[in-house]
Parts: C-alpha cells; structure tokens; sequence
C-alpha cells in the first residue's frame, strides 16, 4: 500500500484527536465561527464520528456585526446537515449596544468574544471546547499544545502547559478547570485551502471575490455590510472586486483586491501572495504580541 | 474567462497531484541557549519564502527594539512567540513550524535548551523522524548537547544532523569543525545513534542552509536543508510492523450498527483479516472498514478508521486490535524507562495514572533500579526521580495493559504518567519488558472474613484518619474519641504517629520518601485492623494529598474517615507541645512539616475541625456525627 500523503496524514491526526477528546470529556461543544476552518472542523468532525450524528452541539459566540451572508450560511449548514447549534451574545453587550466604531475594536472585541465566549461556556457548563485555530497563524499560536487546559477564569498560562507526547493527549481536569481542543494545529492555510478543494467543503461565499461595496479605512479595504456603518458626509463607497481570507466581524476585517472566485483560483492565488492570512484583521495590529495577551485572558 | 479558470482549475490539479507524492518530515531542533536553533528554523522559513511582507515589517520594528543583530533583522525573532521569551532572548516553550519545498513538507519543533525545560523537548522528540542537534562552534559538545542527544536515542529518533553553527565566529574553521565532529561521532557511537550527518553552518549568515556556502570550501557535502530534504524517511515502516490498533471509541448510533474507532498505529488491515482483541484474547474477522463515502476495502498505519468486527463481542475503549500471528504483550508489571517532568518528585510505591494508547490503568513504581546520570553517562543508585531526571523502573499496574517494547513501536510502547491530583502530566514512560512475576503471591482465602467478625464485634469497622500539623492536636482529639467510643462498648485501637515511629517504623526518617513509607505502612496496619473488625483512629501529620488517598484507599469504601484538625501554622508553633517547631526554626529539625517541608491541606476531608474555633470536645462531637451520619455508628 502506498504511503499516505501530507494531507491525509492531517486528516487523519485531527480525526484522531475529535474522539480522543469526545472519549474523555463529559461535555464537549464545538466553538463555531463560521468561517473556512470552521467548515473544515466541521467536516472532519462528521467524518470522525460517521455514521452516528456529532455527539456535541456547535456553540457560536455571536456579536451581531458578523456579515449576513455568514449567518445565513451558517443557519442553512445547522439545517442541512441536521446539527444541533447554540447562539450565545452577550447580554451586557446587547444592552451596551458595544460597537467597534464607539468603543473600538479592542473594547468590543474583549466584550462581544472573550466575555461572551466564557459566559457561553460557564452557561452550557462545557468542559472541553473545540476550536479550529492553527498553529501557523500567529507565533503564540505556534506555542500552545493541542489540548490546552483553561484555569477556572478560562484563562492560558504559557508557563504550565503540560508536555504533549506521541498521540497521548491528557484531557483531565480539576471540576472547574477546562480545555481547549486544536484539531487544525498541524493545518496550514494552505493546507486547509487543498483540503477544501479535495473534499468540495462548502465555505461561506465571502471568501470568493465578487463586486462589493468598500471604503477605505487605516488602509485596509472594509466592506460596508450593513447601514450601521458610519460613513463621513462624502465619503461613498465604492464597488471593488474583493474578497476575505479570513472572516471576523464586519467593521474589523479588510478585504483584499481579487478576481478569484473559485477554490483552485484562491489556491492560485495563495501560491503566489505576500502577506500572512491575518493581516486582514485589525484586532491583532494593537500591539505586537498583541494575539498572546487576548489568549491570556482566555480568548482563542 | 471561463478558459482561464479552466486553466487555473487544471493546474492546480496538476499542483494537488504533485502534493499526494510529497511525504511528511518531522524533525526537532534541540541545542544549549544561544546556540542559534530560533536563528536557525527563522533561516530555514526565510530562506522558502515562508516570510510574509507584513511578519517581515513587525520583524523590522522588533529587531530595532529588541534585536541583537544591531538593528539587522533578527530571524530569531520570527520563532520566539512569546512576549515573555523576546524579551529575555531565550525559547521557553516548544513551538511548532511549518514549511515546505518542491521535495517535501516539514513540522518542526524548536525545542528549548534551557535546562528545566528539557520536558519540553522531550515532547517535540516524541513524535519527530530526524532530529537537528546545534552546537556552538566556539563551544563545543556541551552538557546539554550530551543530554539532548541522549533522549533523541532513547526516543527512538534514527537520523541526527549535527550542525556546528556559528562558524563564522571562528573564522570559518575546518580544524574546529573536524574537532567537535571527532568529539561528537565518539560520544553518538557510545549511546547507539547511527546516523549522523555534520553540517558546518551559520544561521546568522545563511552558510550551508539552503546553498554550498563559499566559506566553507573545505566542506563537500550538502547544506542543511539538501538534508533534510533527501535523509531517507521510512513512511511505510509503520505499515510493515504486525497491525495494531487502540480502540478509542465504541461508534454506536443504534442497535444495528457497532463500529470501533481508532487509529491504526501498525501494520494494515484488510476486510476478511482475523484479529484478535486484547487483552481479552477473544478473536474475530473485520468484517467491514466503513468510510464516510462508503466502506473501504482495509486500512493502513497512519489512518484513522472505524471497523466493524463479525462476531458480537465485548470491546471498548482501551482494548487493542491486533494481528493473531503477532499480537501485542498484555501483562501487569513491566520495565520501563522513566523521564520525569513533574515538580514533585517521583516516589516509588505512590500511585500514578498511567495512560498507553486509549488505556488508561493506575500503576506504581515498585522498584527505581537506577538512575541514568546523562552528563557523565553512568547508573547510579536512586529512591526518587526529580524533574527531568530519567531513570529504569518497574511498574505495576491494577489492570493489564497491552504494549510493544517502545523500540518496536512508538505508539503502543510510550505511555505518559499523569498526577492523580493536578491532573498534570508529570512523567513519560519507554516500555521495555514484560516482568514475569518474580514471586507467586496468592491471597489465601479465609473463611471466616471481615463481616463475620464485625459482626460478633457488634459493630462496622473503620479508619478515622486525623490529618494536621505537628502540634494541631490530632493526640489530644484522638484520645478523647477513643474513649468516647469506648464508653459507647465500641473495640477501637489508636495508631498514633510518635508511637509507631517507636516500633514498626523506627528504621525511617523524615525524608520525603520516608514519610512516604511511613504512611504506606500505618495504611497497611490500618486496614489489616479493619478486617480484624475494628474502629481504627490514626493521628499522623500525613502532609501529602496522594498518601492520604492511599490510606482511604487500601480500605473499602465507605470505611474511611478523614478528619482534617486545622490550625494556623503559628497557632501551631505558638502551642509547640513538644518543643519541635523551636528545634526547627534553629534548624536542628530538617523536613519539618511547615518550616522546611510542605503541608498538602486536605482539598475535602469528611470532617473539618477549626481548632481557633472548636474544643477538642466539640471535634470529637462533630466526628461522632458523622461517624453516624455514614452508619459507622449506631
């Protein structure tokens, strides 16, 4: 028998870890964000655990300013595939009306998403949380383990890790302490594209370039999703062929300029491009090592 | 339009044809601090345009603020992740990197080489195919390089790459590289790594990473990365060992559909193939190995599966499928070879939880044959093992466990250990040998047993265990139960800790191991009074959580009582009935509980008695209730 490719030794590892994780976990939830690794996650994880139906439900952290062609995709994905999906937003911020043009990005970020996300899972009382980040996003990223335990407040200590042998994951806890699964941790962008490509994912269609309305801001393309933005008197959008490597909350992911609009396209163009995958989010532009300080206070 | 995406389309075809043929190397980078591995893996995603634009600018403003490069780029900076690690300048935690070339694709871990955390790249060793070993050229094979090399061999690891890096601060020397090769290849033989690889390198400069360096026009062979490209990886030995496969989960959606899942960590499997089930022994036919788009024909090592058997057996997760010519060993003692990574010593005869593929069993070390000192390459006698010290032990477990010795196979042979309070993983384990056992040890069936001579006592037996400082009362409590219980007709016998240090124990000292021991025995004592049928009250300081646990466990449950007497420490010394914390405070006393040696508070004990707010009295009152509360008392 031939050796297995690159790819489905991946595939294989993240299937490896969904049940090792679901063996030994009282309540498992996958955090859903709706975007490519989402899917990805998803996917694999139907795969893991075919033909029976996935035996946790999917959580999404909602912050009311996600595009509308998300919810719509995630909503007819929860649909078709019969899954079972919780929405949680954060009360506080709904009473707020927290918003990244008031408050900007690193106030509505920290309320909407890691207040929101440890509401969530105090909520639901989930112990183990899944989660499609990968290791080659951003360097702190590139430290964290696959099973990575969360004290009580959800929070990450770099310096107590546990060491992380062979295919031997440690899931246990202490009753209040939690963990925090990466299936993808091996994946790269470009892996994920491939894999993509090779299983025929549905993504949602952000991702492929179409004419949408844009303006510019701190030099980042934003695309005006809904009538919330506020725009200067005379400032007009204007329609430009974009579209998104990476999908967050509307008003705080850039765009870029392209004409793919297929997988093979996108996977033409990644080949080729020279700027990393995050560059599109203004969140982690705060400060360097800012990612590592939002991973301490126990966002992803 | 339609023609270019059609184009596109195919060529990328064309590219995902070109990926199925790629295979997959993972390798670690380990060296001293300062020996250039960030420097090094930065080089390595520079130099296959791994860099993007925007890391490249951060790069630049961070090399400005914290480079050592004078304000050139420092590539370290690119793999040190951690605010705190760049700003110390040293790797504090294994990072894993991604890159890839035409020829291959490769994870790596930059491993660090600071010495407490060597538990760290023993994990990026666990799973690596080749291993890149730095040395700093001005000095040499180190400590750390001895040790380094050292767990690469004992993990198995077959390649070696030993790059003499920052040669251009000895002028590019052939004589200093010949010299810490001929050093290095002498002290590899001795430890059994056989192939080695030397590569004369500046990471700094980009000397033999990526192409021949001028440098070095002494040196013929191949630059770093021509290596890595080229060392032959044996993806299909895992796929000739006998088949293997640890059943993780029992995939159950309805009563007419019973699949096993797992991975397949050996060999390959085939629809039709017998195997057998341990350790259990039972044996089957796979009859299915379901896909999502249909089933599939078999399985190979590397694969996640799911297959269903023929006959309708009792399997779960911790079960191992195996080939039935050559199946997996199942026994319940075994050698194994131990690396530590816990900030508590390891003691022999405390109870760990050890997990080997999906099983997950509680083991003890009965016996540390020896410890491994890596440095100066010898055995040497040891009771305990500390954090990242590694030594030879046999085990036993409550329950068989199915193993491969770990040379034959990582996956089936490697287990960790894992605190049975943190939680923590504070060890890993190489299984060896299967220990026949040494004696023939059977209980001897009585007849007349336990409930029979509770019964004539007229009474259920028990062991209330009073835990506490040295001074915190647990005598003086003790005593007044104990006649208490007596006017109440009951048959009690007090243990007490000065008493029995007097007699069973009086070989012991103070020592962590010691105490160990101690408790170990009054836990033994104890329950061999319980099955005598009485009412047991023992009074020991017992300052650790896992030994306490052994006590409650050596007896039913439901027939423990812990009793934690809890006083502030200088409450405690302030009292000093026998003048102890005085003698310890002048340090005439070592391992004094509270003063030089940790007291582990009971996390939730039966009975907390707060002795600023209760009279040893109302302790025994409190203890009385629950006592009947539990039914322990009429």
């Amino acid at each position: 028998m031939r050796a297995l490719s690159h790819l489905d030794a991946l595939e294989a590892e993240s299937i490896h870890i969904l049940r090792e994780a679901v063996a030994e976990s009282e309540r498992p939830v996958l955090l859903y964000s709706i975007g490519k690794d989402s899917s990805v996650l998803l996917h694999l994880a139907r795969k893991a655990f075919h033909p029976a139906r996935l035996p946790f439900p999917l959580l999404h952290v909602d912050t009311t300013w996600k595009f509308r062609e998300m919810i719509s995709f995630r909503d007819h994905t929860v649909e078709e595939l019969g899954l079972t999906l919780l929405v949680h937003q954060n009360p506080e911020c709904v009473a707020q009306n927290i918003n990244p043009f008031t408050h900007g990005s690193a106030v509505h970020t920290d309320m909407w998403k890691t207040q929101g996300l440890k509401q969530a899972l105090d909520k639901y009382g989930f112990n183990l949380a899944f989660c499609g980040a990968r290791r080659d996003e951003e360097r702190s990223r590139a430290k964290e383990r696959i099973f990575s335990v969360r004290s009580p407040q959800h929070q990450w200590d770099p310096r107590r890790q546990r060491p992380e042998l062979w295919k031997l994951y440690n899931a246990r806890t202490a009753p209040d302490e939690s963990i925090r699964v990466f299936p993808l941790s091996n994946w790269t962008e470009l892996d994920v594209w491939i894999y993509i490509y090779r299983e025929q994912i549905p993504i949602v269609p952000l991702y492929f370039a179409a004419p949408r309305p844009v303006v510019r801001r701190s030099g980042t393309l934003i695309v005006v999703d809904d009538d919330r933005m506020p725009l200067e008197p005379d400032t007009k959008p204007e329609l430009l062929r974009v579209r998104f490597r990476t999908l967050g909350c509307y008003p705080l992911t850039g765009a870029i300029e392209s004409t793919a609009d297929s997988v093979p396209e996108i996977i033409a163009e990644m080949l080729v491009t020279t700027t990393s995958e995050r560059q599109g989010r203004l969140i982690d532009a705060d400060s360097s090592g800012s990612m590592e300080r939002k991973k301490l206070e126990g966002y992803f | 339009m339609a023609d270019a995406a059609c184009t596109i389309s195919h060529r990328v075809d064309e590219y995902l044809r070109g990926l199925r043929n790629l295979d997959l190397l993972r390798f670690i980078a380990c060296g001293s601090v300062d020996d250039g591995k960030s420097t090094l893996i930065g080089r390595l995603l520079y130099e296959s345009h791994l860099i993007f634009e925007d890391e490249l600018a951060t790069l630049k403003v961070d090399s400005a603020r914290l480079g050592t490069q004078g304000g050139a780029p420092d590539l370290a900076l690119l793999v040190d992740g951690l605010a705190a690690e760049r700003e110390q300048g040293i790797t504090i935690d294994v990072a894993y990197r991604f890159f890839a070339t035409d020829h291959r694709k490769f994870i790596v871990a930059d491993t660090p080489g600071h010495e407490q955390y060597v538990r760290n790249m023993v994990t990026g060793a666990s799973t690596a195919d080749l291993a890149i070993i730095l040395v700093d050229a001005r000095k040499g094979v180190l400590t750390q390089t001895r040790r380094h090399s050292y767990v690469v061999a004992m993990l198995g690891i077959r390649h070696v790459v030993l790059a003499v890096n920052k040669l251009d601060m000895v002028g590019y020397s052939a004589e200093v590289f010949d010299r810490i090769v001929r050093d290095y290849r002498t002290f590899a033989e001795a430890i059994g790594l056989a192939k080695i690889t030397c590569v004369p390198t500046s990471a700094r400069y980009g000397d033999n990473i990526v192409t021949p360096s001028t440098n070095t026009p002494w040196y013929q062979g191949p630059p770093l990365l021509r290596v890595l490209e080229t060392v032959e990886v044996d993806t299909t030995a895992a796929a000739r060992r006998p088949f293997r496969m640890p059943v993780q989960m029992v995939n159950r959606p309805g009563s007419e559909f019973r699949g096993l899942c797992g991975p397949v960590v050996g060999g390959t499997i085939r629809c039709g193939d017998q195997v057998c089930v341990l350790p259990s022994g039972h044996v089957s036919r796979i009859a299915r190995v379901v896909g999502c788009d249909g089933d599939m024909p078999g399985a190979v090592a590397g694969q996640s599966v799911t297959v269903v058997l023929a006959d309708d057996m009792d399997v779960g997760r911790g079960d191992v499928l195996c080939a039935v010519a050559a199946p997996a060993i199942v026994a319940d003692q075994f050698d194994a070879t131990l690396i530590w990574m816990g900030e508590e010593r390891l003691l022999p005869g405390r109870p760990y939880r050890i997990k080997i593929g999906t099983r997950v069993v509680d083991a003890t070390v009965t016996e540390l044959r020896h410890r491994i000192d890596v440095d100066k390459m010898i055995r040497v006698p040891a009771t305990y093992l500390e954090l990242n010290q590694i030594g030879l032990c046999a085990l036993q477990a409550d329950r068989t466990i199915v193993f491969d010795p770990y040379l034959d196979n990582r996956d089936t042979g490697g287990f960790i250990i894992v605190d049975r309070i943190t939680n923590n993983t504070v060890g890993a384990g190489l299984v060896r040998t299967a220990l026949a056992p040494s004696r023939n040890l059977h209980w001897q069936a009585l007849d007349i047993d336990k409930s029979a001579r509770a019964r004539l006592n007229g009474q259920r037996p028990c062991v209330v265990w009073l835990t506490g400082l040295s001074g915190a009362g647990k005598s003086v409590i003790a005593n007044l139960l104990e006649k208490r219980l007596h006017a109440l007709g009951r048959h009690t016998y007090l243990l007490d800790g000065d008493n029995v240090r007097h007699g069973l124990n009086r070989d012991l000292g103070f020592t962590e191991a010691e105490r160990v021991e101690n408790i170990r025995r009054v836990a033994e004592v104890a329950a061999l009074m319980v099955d005598a049928g009485l009412i047991v009250l023992a009074a020991f300081i017992s300052p650790f959580r896992a030994d306490r646990d052994i006590a409650r466990r050596t007896v039913a449950a439901g027939e423990f009582c812990e009793v934690f007497v809890d006083t502030s420490l200088a409450a405690a010394e302030q009292r000093d009935p026998k003048g102890l914390y005085r003698k310890a405070r002048r340090g005439e006393l070592l391992n004094f509980t509270g003063i030089d040696s940790p007291y582990e508070r009971p996390t939730d004990p039966d009975v907390h008695i707060d002795t600023s707010k209760q009279s040893p009295e109302e302790a025994v009152d409190a203890i009385v209730s629950w006592l009947r509360v539990h039914s322990l008392l009429d």
